[in-house]
């Protein structure tokens, strides 16, 4: 069979991007290989761990289960959209306080889901932050820092002034 | 974890995704949410040689009332959207419960009701809810459309009674009555697994707290998803007590036949349809007769 | 003086690349020109091969080239044997490791037969398909006991009876002890062990500079710097020739330590014969086969006690599945062995494993390596005596705890690292008592567990004691430099995979030599920067290569007073080490920046003293006499639906001893992680074989790896026992968490279930709903 291939044109981050891609081509490894947006990593391929998660349309999907030629017009969010080292997103930031991540292999994929869930659900319960967070699996953490970041960054980002951390209380 | 090549083509409307399903026929799968589909891509247990995406088909999602008793959802409404329409508690009460229970939020925020039911999996919760409901599926082609009772629809593991040129286009449920409850639960590995059994009823009661009408269906039960007709008929005319409903799991667990797997024997399977059964009926009914006090005639 | 920096909650340096998608791991690596390696795996467990075609794979557009075993030539060859048997009197050792690809015969599903590369991954998994492949299926050895019998099929042709290996060790006579004891309990245990299942795979790039003579490697390893003598050594390459760098790696667990894969010396092999870049990463599906995992044992224990339920021996037997290779060694099955005596005063101990080769994946350590084997063992043992004795099962752990003044304490018996097992330090009691207080023991059981029975709720609590052997040597080392920008840079030979080197390590050095955490620089795994160590392993690297750190630290801090004496012409004892600087104390505005010595030990002109070294760096390097054994308690309530047989965990408690703590929020984090895993393993994963030794859920949908629904807040406390092995006093932590787990679930839901009343025992892990419904309705 000749390779199918389809011109897009896809906004990442703010940029636009035209490029020509293989049909088959799963957005994961466009975004990563493609783009060299290598932020978003890829832990199945089968949209089980969500560490591919990225942010569609305002919405936290697998990329490893989209094709990049399905983007066609469309608006992505990757972490390297969220914020940078020198000037971190509160998500971020409190991920770094609480010591939300060890490998921070699935890291990228936790920030796209909680940062959605952030902003539908603005003063989270454990509960349910445990609920928005159970498509992202984390080897190393156990995710009890993981929740204690998103609970800090829901106040942060509720009230910019409140700077206490959770477990300091 | 590569796909196979395949021909991708995009359908903007309805007519477009109708003939070009018409032209590939067999060849060609159509493309909705992906959920389920691209994962068997990835792993090369499924090679299409075209896929139709009609994600951009914006006649056939969203959920709309079509008289006070029914409702139709279009095929490519997303989860998403059933989670975030507080018309879908009032309404369409089973399928509010069973919502967290399918999959995660990534998924649901990506995942269409018709591709979950068109994709048949026995152990999904929607096809048994649709099957619970007495839903009907309508279904379109290039050449033609009909309605396909919910129960006609799944005629196997994977497989159900669409032509290879047919797509389903919207899914009609009827809306809870009052005197009416329902309950879908389910067992699980972990939250967002496929169960292990699950089970969805409804329970209708008359003026006297007898019940006027039940439906039973359960996922992972069987090839499809398996209405248990026998057992939701046991229990019409009787009070919703503990005998009846014993009576009703013992004839669910008999009229089954779960194919098991490494996650749960066919004996700890036919295990849970009767432990489950018995607590979505209990549930329900007593659902129904809250609702009952709420709405006196 | 700054703020003492060992011991705070330092926020991690590395997060700040790490959350914003900055930090480089392998995969990430993209070069020109380069290669997309696929690898063609066994789709049986144990057969002969007769042929591969590769012909069709060949002709494929976009295909460079596909490779068979015979294609390697010279350098197809076994791997090494990492780990040599310990010297223990009559050691049974049957060395038999993985080849690069099967020639002969295939030993395991997924082993490699062919490499496919090509100009995409995508075109490589294209070509897979047009291989054909013959094999003549033989029968496949997957259970340990039909394994051992003298008719069982043969993973390697000239081990009879599949004995990898046979180890017996004793101490005292448990013979006697058992004739003279109140009570015996005897009972057959199994414990399956998973698959570690890091969210990033394995992966591989490699790139042979022709010009330069450079081969440089970015491998997901855990031991860079034996890989890179390895590999200089398998390609007759001079070690300076060969780079191995193991950047950020997504989690490793134990399985990024083995080497040497097969993608190890083919990816490399490839890109030499090519000169062109190749890349391999392993997929989830391949990640099931391909990477080493653990498993199950069979135990046939017995425990003898007096009538107080003090122990006076244990005797055990078991099998261990080594899978179709024992490139490790003994270590699984020795630390199984070792482990088992846990924090007990076991005078008499009878030990004899034998080693199983079978037609399943290789078996190397998975965070714990084992001992969550033995501990099972034991705690499970102390459960049924404690029924038996009517005894409560804290009190009879109480009465068995070594003693706090009979450390050290030596077991008799010889541990992994080859020199005895012998605890260094450890006071046991406040560990138990502070779990006890935690969990509110007492008043579960005389309040909330009546009080919920009689609402109907099955709620049941754990309590299960371990110890673990950590930091064993042989050494490690670090290079510690202060640059002329005044920065700390610190390398070491150690790879890391999350734990926190890059804060940890700084930490040590920030107060050595009086700067902030953030302007320690510290790379790990990259043998170009120290190419001496063996990696990270056993809970090591915070112990052994920390201590190494702080004595490179601890150099540099002596260079540089000297330095600055001279510059103030003053008394070494005069200064002091703040703030990135050295200051002459009283003396306001007497202080010179760390950054300007630097420049002054590296001058541009004039002379310097014979046997001067240049420069604010040392190198050092650090290896402990033993291990340092770490302890805890982990204590649980749980909440079982006695009709589904599916599970909540209300409570859960750690209390934990390593020894002087670096940084308790790394700490905890390690405990968390630890005891996510533990409970996967106790309820959740996994590996299904079947009799054809097919794994039946290679997938993540398949293999239940926890949620953060299924994982509970973790309430964690510490106390504090120095190690006197090693100056800084640590103990690892890494492995802790993990190890209990098993026997907490299996006493807990027994309690809450009320099992014993049934007399049915649980005495396997894992459990699952339907296994409890196996054993509650068989």
């Amino acid at each position: 069979m000749s390779t199918d291939r389809h011109d897009i044109s896809v906004t990442v981050n703010g940029t636009v991007y035209r490029r020509n891609v293989e049909a088959r081509l799963l957005l994961s490894d466009f975004l990563r290989h493609d783009l060299l947006l290598a932020g978003t990593h890829v832990g199945c391929e089968h949209g089980v761990c969500g560490a591919c998660t990225v942010i569609y349309d305002g919405v936290a999907i697998r990329s490893c289960l989209t094709f990049a030629a399905q983007t066609d017009g469309h608006d992505i969010m990757t972490v390297e959209g969220l914020g940078t080292p020198e000037n971190l997103h509160p998500l971020q930031e409190a991920m770094r306080e609480c010591h939300g991540l060890q490998c921070g292999y699935c890291t990228p994929g936790v920030l796209m889901t909680m940062k959605v869930f952030l902003e539908e659900t603005p003063s989270p319960d454990e509960a349910q932050i445990r609920e928005a967070l159970s498509g992202n699996l984390c080897r190393c953490t156990g995710y009890q820092h993981i929740v204690e970041a998103v609970q800090l960054a829901a106040q942060r980002l509720q009230h910019p002034s409140s700077l206490q951390h959770p477990t300091q209380k | 974890m590569k796909p196979a090549p395949f021909k991708y083509v995009a359908a903007h409307t309805l007519a477009q995704a109708l003939a070009l399903k018409a032209e590939y026929g067999d060849e060609a799968r159509f493309l909705a949410g992906g959920q389920s589909l691209v994962p068997t891509m990835n792993f090369r247990l499924t090679q299409p040689a075209v896929l139709i995406d009609i994600n951009p088909v914006e006649e056939c999602a969203g959920v709309r009332k079509a008289n006070g008793s029914q409702v139709r959802i279009g095929a490519l409404t997303r989860y998403r959207v059933l989670e975030r329409d507080p018309a879908t508690a009032r309404d369409l009460p089973l399928i509010a419960e069973a919502l967290p229970h399918i999959a995660h939020p990534q998924i649901r925020n990506r995942g269409t009701i018709g591709g979950n039911l068109a994709h048949a999996d026995p152990a999904s919760e929607l096809p048994a809810i649709v099957t619970a409901l007495g839903g009907r599926l309508h279904v379109q082609s290039r050449s033609g459309e009909r309605w396909i009772a919910a129960a006609d629809f799944f005629v196997g593991a994977l497989t159900t009674a669409l032509e290879p040129d047919e797509m389903l286009t919207e899914i009609e449920l009827p809306v809870a009555e009052p005197k009416s409850g329902s309950c879908f639960i389910e067992v699980s590995r972990r939250r967002g697994d496929f169960a292990l059994i699950g089970v969805a009823c409804t329970v209708q009661l008359d003026e006297d707290g007898e019940c006027e009408d039940a439906r039973i269906a359960l996922c992972n039960a069987g090839e499809t998803p398996i209405f248990a007709k026998e057992a939701a008929q046991s229990l019409i005319g009787r009070i919703v007590d503990a005998d009846a409903v014993d009576q009703a799991a013992a004839l669910v667990q008999g009229g089954i036949d779960p194919g098991g797997s490494i996650h749960a024997s066919k004996d700890f399977q036919k295990h849970l349809a009767g432990v489950l059964t018995k607590r979505a009926l209990n549930s329900a009914n007593e659902r129904a007769r809250a609702s009952a006090e709420r709405s006196p005639t | 003086m700054s703020t003492r920096q060992f011991g705070a909650p330092v926020r991690r340096n590395e997060d700040a690349r790490l959350l914003s998608g900055q930090a480089l791991f392998v995969d990430d690596v993209e070069l020109p020109n380069m290669m997309y390696a696929a690898f063609l795996r066994a789709n049986v467990a144990h057969g002969r091969i007769n042929a591969i075609d590769v012909t069709a794979a060949r002709a494929r557009e976009g295909v460079i080239a596909v490779y068979t075993a015979g294609d390697l030539e010279q350098y197809w060859a076994p791997g090494p044997v990492l780990v040599p048997p310990p010297p223990i009197a009559g050691v049974v050792f049957n060395a038999r490791t993985q080849v690069p690809m099967a020639k002969d015969k295939v030993r395991h599903v997924g082993e490699a037969l062919a490499v496919v590369l090509a100009e995409s991954r995508y075109i490589a998994e294209d070509a897979l398909n047009d291989i054909d492949v013959d094999i003549e299926a033989l029968p496949a050895v997957v259970d340990l006991e039909q394994a051992v019998m003298a008719d069982s099929a043969t993973v390697h042709d000239d081990v009879r009876g599949n004995i990898a290996a046979h180890v017996r060790q004793t101490r005292g006579n448990y013979a006697a002890a058992k004739a003279k004891a109140a009570h015996v309990a005897s009972r057959r245990f199994h414990y399956d062990h998973g698959a570690s299942s890091p969210i990033e795979t394995r992966g591989i790039v490699a790139r042979w500079d022709a010009r330069a003579g450079q081969l440089t490697i970015w491998d997901t390893t855990q031991a860079p710097v034996f890989l890179r003598n390895g590999l200089a050594g398998w390609f007759g390459l001079s070690e300076r020739q060969v780079r191995v760098i193991a950047p950020f790696v997504g989690g490793g667990f134990g399985p990024k330590i083995m080497m040497f894969y097969p993608e190890e010396v083919v990816v490399p092999w490839a890109a030499l014969k090519h000169n062109r870049p190749v890349k391999w990463i392993e997929d989830r599906l391949e990640h099931f086969f391909a990477t080493t995992q653990e498993r199950g044992q069979t135990h046939d224990a017995e425990i003898a006690l007096d009538a107080d339920g003090r122990i006076l021996g244990v005797k055990d037997v078991f099998l261990h599945d080594t899978g179709a290779y024992n490139p490790y060694g003994l270590t699984v099955p020795i630390n199984s062995q070792c482990t088992l005596l846990g924090p007990y005063v076991i005078p008499n101990y009878d030990s004899t494993f034998t080693a199983v080769f079978t037609n399943k994946p290789i078996v190397t350590p998975y965070r714990g390596a084992g001992r969550q084997h033995g501990v099972f063992v034991i705690e499970r043992l102390l459960d049924i005596a404690a029924r038996d004795l009517n005894i409560d099962r804290a009190e009879i752990r109480r009465r068995n705890l070594i003693p706090a003044d009979a450390f050290p304490y030596n077991n008799e018996i010889i541990y992994q690292d080859f020199a005895p097992l012998s605890y260094d330090s450890g006071n046991y009691e406040p560990i138990l008592d502070k779990a006890i207080e935690l969990i509110g023991y007492k008043s579960f059981f005389t309040e909330e567990q009546p009080k919920l029975r009689a609402q109907g709720r099955f709620v049941g609590l754990g309590i299960a004691c371990y110890v673990e052997g950590t930091g064993i040597g042989p050494y490690e080392g670090a290079k510690v430099q202060i640059q002329n920008n005044g920065k700390v840079n610190v390398a070491t030979g150690i790879g890391t995979q999350g734990q926190g080197h890059f804060t940890s390590f700084a930490q040590i050095v920030a107060d050595q030599l009086g700067v902030a955490v953030p302007d320690v620089d510290v790379i790990t795994g990259d043998t170009d920067q120290f190419y001496w160590g063996a990696g990270t392993f056993a809970s090591r690297g915070a112990v052994v290569a920390g201590n190494a750190v702080n004595e490179a630290a601890l150099a540099v801090r002596k260079k540089v007073l000297k330095i600055a004496a001279e510059h103030f012409e003053c008394a070494e004892e005069d200064l002091e080490i703040g703030n990135g600087q050295v200051s002459v104390v009283g003396v306001p505005g007497q202080s010179v920046k760390l950054g300007t010595l630097a420049m002054k030990a590296n001058p541009m002109r004039g002379a310097v003293k014979p046997g001067t070294e240049p420069g604010l760096e040392s190198t050092q390097y650090f290896g402990p006499p033993s291990g340092a054994t770490a302890s805890g308690v982990h204590a649980m309530i749980v909440e079982v639906d006695p009709q589904t047989f599916t599970l909540q965990v209300l409570k859960y408690v750690v209390v934990h001893d390593c020894g002087t703590v670096i940084n308790p929020l790394i700490l905890a984090g390690q405990i968390h992680g630890g005891v996510a895993q533990g409970i996967g393993n106790a309820f959740y994963e996994q590996l299904v074989f079947d009799s054809d030794g097919q794994l039946l859920n290679a997938s993540l949908a398949d293999y239940l790896l926890p949620t953060s629904l299924e994982v509970p807040h973790i309430e964690t406390a510490h106390t504090v026992t120095p190690s006197p092995l090693n100056p800084l006093g640590i103990k690892g932590a890494g492995e802790a968490g993990a190890i209990p787990v098993g026997p907490l679930f299996a006493q807990a839901i027994e309690d809450a279930l009320g099992l014993a009343d049934k007399k049915i025992d649980l005495l396997e892990i894992p459990l699952s709903p339907n296994r409890l419904f196996e054993l509650i309705t068989r």
